[in-house]
């Protein structure tokens, strides 16, 4: 009998600003320091995970985003660098990771088997996404877990926010029972924000806080609600919410990463652990845990 | 006259990558080559490239790195191959284009670092219209927020600055025609455009362009984001950008190069270069504009100059 399971789930924001703020070595700009709320929010975060055995991190991003189904890396390895399009000034990264490409395979067949349209990316040119590197390095620094990164599948903008859910959550089906089956013990990340209006000017000091905050209240209230639900236990009603959050908030969850999370977490309806909130560039941002061993009967 | 004319190509990389996979992406490359070859003819100092799939939010950014060197994969068609690069980047006027949209009240700046992950429409337009770096060129952005008047002010400013340095120009908008692809993965034997109305509606914007009316289709702008764009942006900003650039008017002779479905796409070739034929001066419903304030402030003292 397998013993595969996913042993936590997270929301992990990718702002480069937060790899940035954290100095590491891989990323060539310095920073004097910069939004520590998110910063701790993911230490603690980093200390949970921590205290879990865990073999692989799966992850979902936006930044790897796929007009023809979902793609997963296919190589054991990939070794660049990584510049932000948008912020290159915050993120030039140079990045040396690897796969579970056993684990991929398995989750694309089994999103395959489900109906879903999947490819394996196999070209060792790829440059891996920096919304994955992002979240990766930030919830794992020291890169020791292989990774499956997920490609978003851009359904909404072919069809709705229906559409882009419902092919989420079977994906995350999928994913779930292809973890299942693999016997191993995994992470699964939903690289996103939560509101996600930009401002369209940078302050001339990036990490000057005095110039942080939301892009307006509007968008506040509803990354507010939105945390008010998770933390209640409440994600059933935030998956019913969803085409109103990504339609009124400019929600990063337009993605799919959020739906395909709570789907492979089997809809949770315990509290999540709610780590922080705070703002970058205008958009809100929360990292969030949940962890279903702990809540097992 | 500083932008001598005007090219709208599309960006996927089939015709660069697989010409002959499917007898339309060769079709393609060979307006591609047509329309490199009158480009050499009009001689220009430099190509102003706008790509659609080149996203900014930071206001728009300019590539003003001197000799971008790289191997691209394309996100979506990386079993296509991979794409090495080097590109000749007139960094002055970047530096110029930046400055004078500053000047117009823009935020606009440039990107100058080893390894900037450079669209894979520029660097399908630029390996094709210019495959020697004969001509160098600067690459503008397209943000994801801006909308018709911080476009048409962006083409201003570049004007601004080809005049101030001198330079004439070349225009190369990256753009499909209809962007719907199809969701599922073809064979190229069987490519065609998405749907009978994406069909029809590019049929008409090719007879538009034919006859020079690129002001014309320009004011359609907005319709055609409704018609044929997936809405992945807020609005259809390149024509916008193209006519600013060239004089918003008529007076063109259009020529179509190449016009085939790339996975359900419209992709084409075209080539706008002035002429002293007209299909007419109008008056159109949307003004022009010179000088961008923001937008934030139309709710009322809610604007933060500084952010």
């Amino acid at each position: 009998m397998s013993t595969g399971r996913i042993v936590a789930g997270c929301i992990a924001p990718h702002p480069p600003h937060l790899v940035y703020a954290e100095n590491p070595p891989q990323n060539e700009p310095r920073a004097e320091c910069g939004w520590e709320t998110l910063r701790w929010a993911y230490e603690r975060l980093r200390k949970d995970l921590d205290a879990l055995d865990y073999d692989a991190i799966v992850i979902l991003s936006p930044h790897w985003q796929t007009y023809i189904g979902t793609h997963f890396l296919g190589l054991p390895h990939f070794k660049s660098l990584s510049v932000d399009p948008v912020f290159p000034n915050l993120f030039r990264y140079h990045y040396d990771l690897n796969v579970d490409v056993e684990l991929a395979e398995q989750i694309c067949d089994a999103a395959a088997a489900d109906g879903l349209v999947t490819k394996m990316m196999r070209n060792p040119d790829f440059r891996v996404d920096y919304g994955t590197l992002v979240s990766c390095h930030l919830t794992r620094p020291s890169w020791d877990k292989p990774i499956v990164s997920i490609s978003s599948c851009r359904n909404l903008h072919y069809y709705n926010t229906d559409v882009m859910q419902a092919q989420a959550m079977a994906l995350g089906r999928a994913t779930r029972r292809a973890i299942e089956a693999s016997g191993k013990r995994v992470v699964v990340i939903a690289s996103q924000s939560l509101s996600h209006r930009h401002f369209t000017r940078e302050a001339d000091v990036p990490e000057d806080m005095s110039r942080e905050h939301i892009y307006d209240h509007h968008q506040y209230l509803w990354d507010m609600k939105l945390i008010g639900m998770l933390k209640k236990g409440d994600t059933a009603g935030v998956l019913s919410l969803m085409p109103e959050f990504v339609e009124q908030a400019v929600a990063e969850a337009d993605s799919g990463a959020l739906s395909w999370l709570l789907s492979a977490l089997e809809i949770p309806s315990y509290p999540a652990e709610v780590y922080g909130y705070g703002t970058i560039i205008g958009t809100g941002n929360a990292v969030v845990g949940w962890f279903p061993e702990q809540e097992a009967p | 006259m500083s932008v001598i004319g005007g090219f709208i190509v599309s960006g996927l990389p089939h015709p660069l990558l697989c010409p002959d996979a499917n007898p339309g992406y060769a079709a393609l490359r060979r307006g591609y080559e047509a329309a490199r070859e009158e480009i050499s003819r009009l001689n220009p100092d430099v190509l102003l490239v706008y790509s659609t799939m080149w996203p900014s939010v930071i206001g728009h950014q300019l590539q003003a790195d001197p000799a971008p060197k790289w191997t691209h994969v394309d996100e979506l068609f990386h079993d296509l191959g991979s794409i090495p690069y080097t590109f000749r980047i007139d960094a002055d006027l970047a530096h110029g284009w930046c400055a004078a949209g500053q000047e117009r009240g823009l935020q606009l700046r440039t990107v100058s670092y080893h390894g900037f992950p450079i669209d894979t429409g520029s660097i399908v337009a630029l390996k094709l219209l210019n495959p020697d770096n004969a001509v160098p060129a600067v690459i503008c952005s397209s943000n994801v927020y801006a909308d018709r008047s911080e476009t048409i002010v962006l083409a201003k400013s570049a004007v601004d600055a080809l005049e101030a340095q001198g330079k004439r120009a070349v225009a190369v908008c990256v753009m499909s025609l209809s962007n719907r692809l199809f969701t599922t993965f073809i064979d190229p034997s069987e490519d065609r455009i998405h749907s009978k109305k994406d069909e029809e509606w590019n049929a008409k914007l090719l007879q538009f362009f034919s006859e020079g009316r690129l002001e014309d289709v320009t004011q359609l702008s907005r319709q055609i984001q409704r018609q044929i764009r997936v809405r992945k942006v807020v609005s259809f900003k390149s024509l916008w950008w193209l006519s600013a650039l060239m004089g918003a008017h008529n007076h063109y002779a259009g020529t179509v190069y190449g016009y085939a479905p790339v996975v359900g796409t419209g992709a084409s070739v075209i080539g706008l270069i002035p002429a002293s034929r007209s299909f007419g001066d109008r008056e159109f419903d949307e003004d022009t504009v010179e000088r961008f304030d923001g937008d934030r402030h139309i709710l009322g003292g809610l604007e933060d100059p500084n952010l």
